[in-house]
């Protein structure tokens, strides 16, 4: 029984003037396992962020059927938590009060937020200290660095303990150092929580890296034309990005996305 | 300690000097005559002489101004926050604003003469009127250019559209609103000052109107400088206001030095 499920999905967005607008997705299936990391790769404008629209339940199907934990998906699902490329954090709050933010909106915290105060505050602050960011609790999001301010957008999207985590390239606009460096923490989250983690990204090598099952999407309308299963044994340490074996990998998905572009 | 001259704090107090030092001066070369331009320091005499009715007329103003500003800033939020909360009322206000807005507010002074008579009440609502658009505008553009990302990661949460707006909506849209009352207060003083020179028997737009009947430009003059004192006041409380209250808006360096 899978946790996510895209059954033949077709996802339309009208134009402005009521036209049949363009099609964003096309007969879209795919099955993502109870803590599966499953990464989606493909050619731009392929219709990556409409499956993370509909995956979480911020749009739904013009045709076909979403279902999240065995429910078909007619509301925002509550259980996920998401990241993006920018880090969208709230200027005037400090990290410590961003990471607060979803506790503020989702249930059961929210009603009990007041009550249960200091104890949410350290939850926030393990999780800080869980991604290297213990003592930075107090720091407004501009007194960090771009890395620092990714790392606590993820804090964000874990602190509710969501079962599920999609990442839309959450690491796009970092550096090559700092990216590598958030591989290991997301890993090391993933290792340590065993949530369910769908991960859009450009990145080959990443997806390669940290998934278990890579899936390469086609041109819009984007569809599911390959799967890849990562057998690479975990834990993994980034040295095993210099291994053939990791390279052919790399290799071979290009050539499905070479041929997906077309 | 800097213990060297500080060029960015005299700035304002050297400039200012300066230009005063060059008004007297030209006036005293090219032997303008008083009743045409007069020279500051007439101005300043002049000032000094007429303090009473200034000071009276200058409260006026001032209070005309506020009550019309206070409207202007309750009336300008509320309908900002309308206005960004819902695409509808966005679309149907919109050309409404624009067309009220481009009307000259001086074409609607003898309206509200006919309505409520002369004096307090049509100064007031004419410095309503012309203050209130850009709070309006600044309010809904806070609220219009919210980061879809962000309106994402809270609605995947189950957040309601009050909740939105209540955790990022409001916040994020204050800067935009102490912005636009730097401009409003300016407005406001135009507003007033204008109906007062039209249609009322007190403020400083009329002792200004009757001034110049009776050929005492340097009184006319001294109305100017009573105003634009009040205008410099008044700006600089919102600029203290909106530095407090946005502090974390405000952290570029960009036109420190």
């Amino acid at each position: 029984m899978s946790f996510v499920s895209l059954d033949g999905v077709n996802h339309r967005y009208p134009d402005k003037g009521g036209g049949p607008g363009f099609l964003a997705v096309e007969g879209l299936t795919m099955n993502v396992a109870r803590g599966e990391f499953v990464a989606v790769v493909g050619p731009s404008g392929c219709g990556k962020s409409t499956l993370m629209k509909l995956a979480t339940g911020l749009q739904f199907p013009f045709q076909g059927e979403v279902r999240v934990a065995g429910e078909r998906v007619t509301a925002p699902v509550k259980i996920a938590g998401m990241a993006f490329q920018s880090p969208t954090l709230l200027p005037w709050r400090s990290t410590l009060q961003n990471l607060l933010l979803p506790l503020e909106i989702v249930e059961p915290h929210r009603r009990q937020i007041r009550r249960r105060k200091s104890e949410y505050v350290a939850r926030a602050e393990n999780l800080l200290a869980s991604v290297g960011l213990g003592g930075f609790g107090d720091k407004f999001p501009w007194e960090l660095s771009g890395g620092m301010q990714q790392r606590t957008s993820l804090c964000r999207a874990l602190i509710h303990e969501p079962a599920l985590l999609m990442l839309d390239e959450p690491f796009g606009a970092l550096d090559a150092f700092t990216r590598e460096e958030l591989w290991g923490v997301i890993r090391d989250l993933h290792a340590a929580r065993g949530f369910t983690v769908i991960l859009v990204t450009h990145d080959l090598r990443e997806a390669v890296f940290l998934a278990d099952r890579v899936l390469v999407m086609s041109a819009r309308p984007g569809r599911i034309v390959h799967e890849r299963r990562i057998d690479l044994p975990r834990p993994r340490d980034l040295e095993v990005t210099f291994t053939s074996e990791f390279s052919d990998i790399v290799h071979e998905l290009r050539g499905h996305i070479v041929k997906a572009r077309q | 300690m800097n213990r060297r001259f500080d060029m960015v704090r005299a700035a304002p107090w050297l400039f200012t000097l300066a230009f005063l030092a060059i008004w007297e001066g030209s006036v005293h070369i090219l032997k303008i005559p008083p009743f045409f331009l007069p020279p500051p320091t007439l101005v300043a005499k002049t000032f000094v002489e007429f303090w009473r009715p200034i000071y009276t007329n200058s409260l006026f103003t001032l209070s005309t101004t506020m009550v019309g500003f206070a409207l202007a800033v309750g009336f300008g939020l509320l309908l900002g926050l309308v206005i960004g909360w819902s695409r509808t009322i966005y679309a149907g206000t919109y050309p409404l604003m624009i067309g009220f807005n481009a009307i000259p507010k001086v074409a609607i002074v003898p309206i509200l003469v006919l309505w409520f008579g002369i004096g307090f009440i049509p100064a007031a609502l004419t410095a309503f009127l012309i203050s209130f658009f850009p709070i309006v505008v600044n309010v809904a553009t806070g609220l219009a250019t919210i980061e879809p990302e962000l309106e994402d990661v809270l609605k995947a949460l189950g957040a309601s559209k009050l909740d939105i707006m209540r955790k990022i909506g409001i916040p994020r849209t204050l800067p935009y609103f102490f912005g636009s009352l730097k401009i409003a207060i300016t407005l406001a003083f135009v507003g007033s000052v204008i109906s007062e020179s039209i249609a009322s028997n007190h403020g400083i737009g009329n002792l200004m109107l009757q001034a110049q009947a009776q050929f005492q430009v340097p009184l006319v003059f001294a109305g100017l400088v009573a105003l634009a004192i009040e205008g410099i006041v008044m700006y600089w409380l919102m600029a203290v206001l909106e530095r407090r209250m946005t502090g974390w808006a405000q952290r570029s360096g960009f036109a420190q030095t």
